[in-house]
């Protein structure tokens, strides 16, 4: 190799290659996000003077939180918790029995076009509207009270366990399904057999993520009359009782730390 | 120029990887580190340049004593030891140029390397180091995009961009084909000879060991088993350090010449 | 062996009997805790209502239908704000999400306290549904759209730095050491050696928790914090039926729409 250091003839400056090689669509995206900002903060009308007055406000707000009240002087603070655990098992529960011919119906390698385009449809619906919407429906049509947070978590679970569940279907080895259909075995055998093991411990670990989301949800749905904790949350609110307000706030975060703590656990447990 | 001297090294988990070694390598010695798997090898570079934390004995370059170092003190010291690493360690999704530019951050303040302003003789030093090994018109592809032997040349000239008296090399061919691992060897022989660097090369290739270094250590779970000529490397000594074997197709045969010249 | 001699013949079977009886007393326990729930559940449901379902859902059905077009004019300022609600929020969030990652790390920070804070800032922003974070902030600042934004900014920190965290603690190590060997600084090290190696995660994270944030926006103004939920509550409210109808429309089109964004963002930067 010749060296042709001796030349000297080597650049001294050197710029990083832009992330966006087409200058003009680096600079119609810089200026497009600029004006947008502008635009966006502009409409925003954020109004300072009213912030400022309501900083003193602010602070006799988070005053009155603590210390949290546990004292539960109306005995709904430990029933509120009780409906909201409840409900998010029970909905869980409906959920996943309702999501799993759905999902197996939302897997393209298993089912035929029309169920895949029904089943699909259904996730999408249940996928859009977030589960407070759909809580406010249910409460429309049943009434006040835990029936409708447990109809609207169920559905909302939809949306998302069967959606899982037939993407890991989809992802699933196609040769370990061909290889148990090549044993003669029924259509129920082959799924038992072929799909169920793996994609088994996927599912039980979601299930569990799902029943943390659907507890977190449970404190929501009340707001719009689902029950639960919720409701607890929302009385409390409005009859200015901010000191159990927080301690409610302070228990939801303690079930779901103990609950995510859990989940892991169960997670390296089924692997 | 470099001095070990008791060096002991034992892990946290109880393991006792380096026993009492010894060792003194005078400027310009290209020394192979050679011994089975476990031995110490790796544990012994680091903690030359104290990527692993010594538990006693000394270190000593060019009259300072490294084990005792404050953190930045230990930084500027870091600047004269270039390491080149087994798996290459590039920095994937960063560009060649700047993971070679990257070998001056001991030398750079925090905002000139955030923006990449680095000196123009940095540059230019960095372009000739990447023309010296046959990569210049790689400098803005991406490290992950490149072969083994073309991240293992990188990985040299971000050593060298350092402008270090002493090169800490651990199994630069591992990963590498045959033919590939003996021009990384050569590239590093040669780049030692031309800059009067020391270095120390850990090295699994008894063969490659004898053919490109003036000196060879054995090292046999964490103590010095063999340190002299690579031609004293004979069947005894390598059952020695690496257990009962059949070593004649290993070892370079005293007539066998270093005839290997194509370029790459 | 889960093997049981059977009148002196050896017959294979997936489990030993005791495993079959820890199998069989956790579906019964997880049954009774089911039927428990089912009972609490459905002592406090009025069976009426429910059974009456079917008919209130017709008839809320054929109130909702034609949607009344002409009410879009009114919906143009809130969709607008419900956009901007959730990319400044998603904004807000991701900038105080990653030094918050960092921070939650093991590897970048092998202070215990530091860390044990970054998880407790993560975990009590996760926990608490936007919602939440938006009745709250309706209380301190006032309805309207600069509470609907703090609070999904205050939602989304947690879920960005959770995932952010967790991609930090499998980086490369090598990578990071080889720079330290150079005899960079400890800053150096986070620029050249950990944010490389991240940064393809910050970004998806922060469009993924962007399409989330639109349809959460949604809602927030159920409870006063700006965007299209005002208009849907008030049309409850007022029981206005084909305006609710035209919103719910409006929310399908802005979902469908940021989720078609999103993954064509993720498809060109990942
Ligand atoms: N980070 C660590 N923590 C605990 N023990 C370690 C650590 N690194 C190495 N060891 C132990 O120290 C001993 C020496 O390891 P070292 O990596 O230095 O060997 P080596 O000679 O480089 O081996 P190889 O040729 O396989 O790379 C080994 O027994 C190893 O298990
Ligand atoms: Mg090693």
């Amino acid at each position: 190799m010749t060296d042709s250091s001796e030349t000297g003839s080597y650049p001294s400056s050197w710029k990083k290659a832009p992330f966006i090689k087409n200058s003009f669509v680096r600079w119609l995206i810089i200026v497009g996000g600029a004006i947008y900002l502008a635009a966006a903060l502009g409409t925003m009308n954020i109004d300072l003077e009213r912030v400022k007055e309501g900083l003193p406000r602010a602070q006799r707000f988070l005053d009155s939180f603590f210390p949290p009240n546990f004292s539960d002087n109306r005995g709904v603070l430990w029933e509120g918790i009780a409906e909201s655990i409840w409900m998010a098992i029970i909905s869980t529960v409906a959920g996943i029995a309702l999501s799993i011919p759905i999902g197996l119906g939302a897997a393209r390698n298993l089912a035929p076009a029309w169920v895949y385009l029904f089943c699909r449809g259904v996730i999408a619906a249940s996928r859009t509207f977030p589960e407070i919407i759909l809580a406010i429906f249910a409460v429309k049509l049943f009434g006040f009270g835990p029936f409708a947070g447990f109809i609207a978590l169920s559905l909302g679970t939809i949306g998302f366990y069967a959606k899982l569940l037939a993407e890991d279907i989809e992802n699933s080895s196609a040769s370990q399904a061909e290889a148990v259909k090549a044993t003669g075995a029924n259509w129920f055998q082959w799924i038992n057999y072929s799909i169920q093991p793996q994609v088994m411990p996927r599912m039980i670990g979601l299930s569990i993520y799902r029943l943390d989301i659907n507890f977190r949800e449970s404190a929501v749905v009340g707001i719009v009359g689902g029950g639960g904790i919720g409701a607890t949350l929302n009385t409390s609110f409005s009859r200015y009782e901010f000191d159990t307000a927080a301690a409610i706030l302070i228990i939801i975060i303690l079930i779901v730390m103990s609950m995510e703590y859990t989940s892991s656990f169960f997670r390296k447990w089924v692997q | 120029m470099l001095q070990l001297a008791e060096l002991t090294k034992k892990y946290n988990t109880g393991e006792l990887a380096l026993k009492g070694v010894t060792l003194e390598i005078p400027k310009g010695q290209v020394l192979a580190l050679i011994g089975p798997s476990g031995a110490g090898k790796s544990t012994l570079i680091r903690c030359v340049n104290r990527l692993v934390q010594p538990t006693s004995g000394s270190v000593v370059l060019k009259g300072t004593e490294l084990t005792k170092l404050s953190s930045s003190a230990l930084r500027k010291a870091r600047r004269r030891m270039g390491m080149i690493f087994q798996e290459y360690a590039l920095v994937e999704r960063l560009t060649v140029m700047e993971n070679v530019l990257s070998g001056r951050l001991g030398y750079v303040g925090f905002w000139r390397s955030y923006f990449r302003k680095f000196p123009r003789a940095d540059i230019q030093e960095a372009y000739r180091l990447l023309d010296r090994v046959g990569l210049k018109h790689m400098a803005d592809k991406r490290a992950d995009e490149l072969s083994g032997g073309q991240r293992q040349r990188v990985g040299i000239c971000r050593a060298l961009i350092q402008n270090p008296d002493l090169l800490l090399v651990d199994e630069p061919t591992a990963s590498l084909d045959p033919k590939t691992s003996r021009q990384i060897m050569r590239l590093i022989q040669e780049l030692c000879s031309e800059r009067g660097l020391t270095a120390i090369i850990n090295i699994h290739d008894v063969f490659l060991a004898q053919m490109f270094s003036q000196r060879v250590v054995g090292l046999e779970l964490g103590s010095v088993v063999y340190d002299g000529k690579p031609d004293g490397l004979t069947p005894e000594v390598l059952t020695r350090i690496y257990g009962e074997e059949d070593w004649s197709a290993t070892i370079k045969s005293t007539d066998e010449d270093d005839d290997d010249e194509e370029e790459f | 062996m889960p093997a049981i001699t059977n009148n002196g013949i050896e017959t294979w079977r997936l489990r030993t009997s005791k495993e079959q009886w820890i199998r069989w007393v956790c579906w019964l326990i997880g049954l009774a805790v089911i039927m428990y729930a089912w009972q609490m559940i459905s002592e406090k449901t009025v069976w009426f209502f429910v059974t009456d379902a079917p008919t209130q859902a017709a008839d809320i059905g054929s109130r909702m239908v034609p949607p009344k077009w002409s009410y879009m004019d009114k919906l143009w300022k809130p969709v607008w704000d419900t956009i901007n609600i959730a990319t400044i929020g998603t904004i807000i969030a991701m900038v105080i999400a990653v030094p918050v990652a960092f921070a939650t790390a093991r590897n970048t920070t092998p202070n215990i306290v530091v860390r044990t804070i970054g998880l407790f800032i993560i975990v009590s922003s996760r926990s608490v549904n936007s919602l939440i974070w938006a009745l709250i902030l309706v209380f301190i600042l006032g309805p309207g759209v600069l509470a609907g934004t703090i609070a999904i900014g205050l939602r989304s920190i947690g879920f960005c730095a959770k995932l952010i965290y967790e991609s930090i603690e499998e980086i490369d190590h090598t990578q990071v050491e080889a720079i330290e060997a150079t005899g960079a600084s400890g800053p150096q090290k986070m620029i050249f050696g950990i944010l490389p190696q991240v940064l393809p995660t910050i970004a998806g994270v922060g469009i993924y928790r962007w399409d989330i944030n639109i349809r959460e926006s949604t809602i927030l103004g159920l409870v006063g914090a700006g965007g299209i939920g005002l208009q849907l509550n008030g049309s409850l409210n007022t029981l206005a039926w084909t305006q609710v109808s035209l919103i719910l429309i409006v929310i399908l089109i802005t979902v469908f729409i940021s989720e078609w964004v999103s993954a064509k963002v993720r498809g060109a930067i990942i």
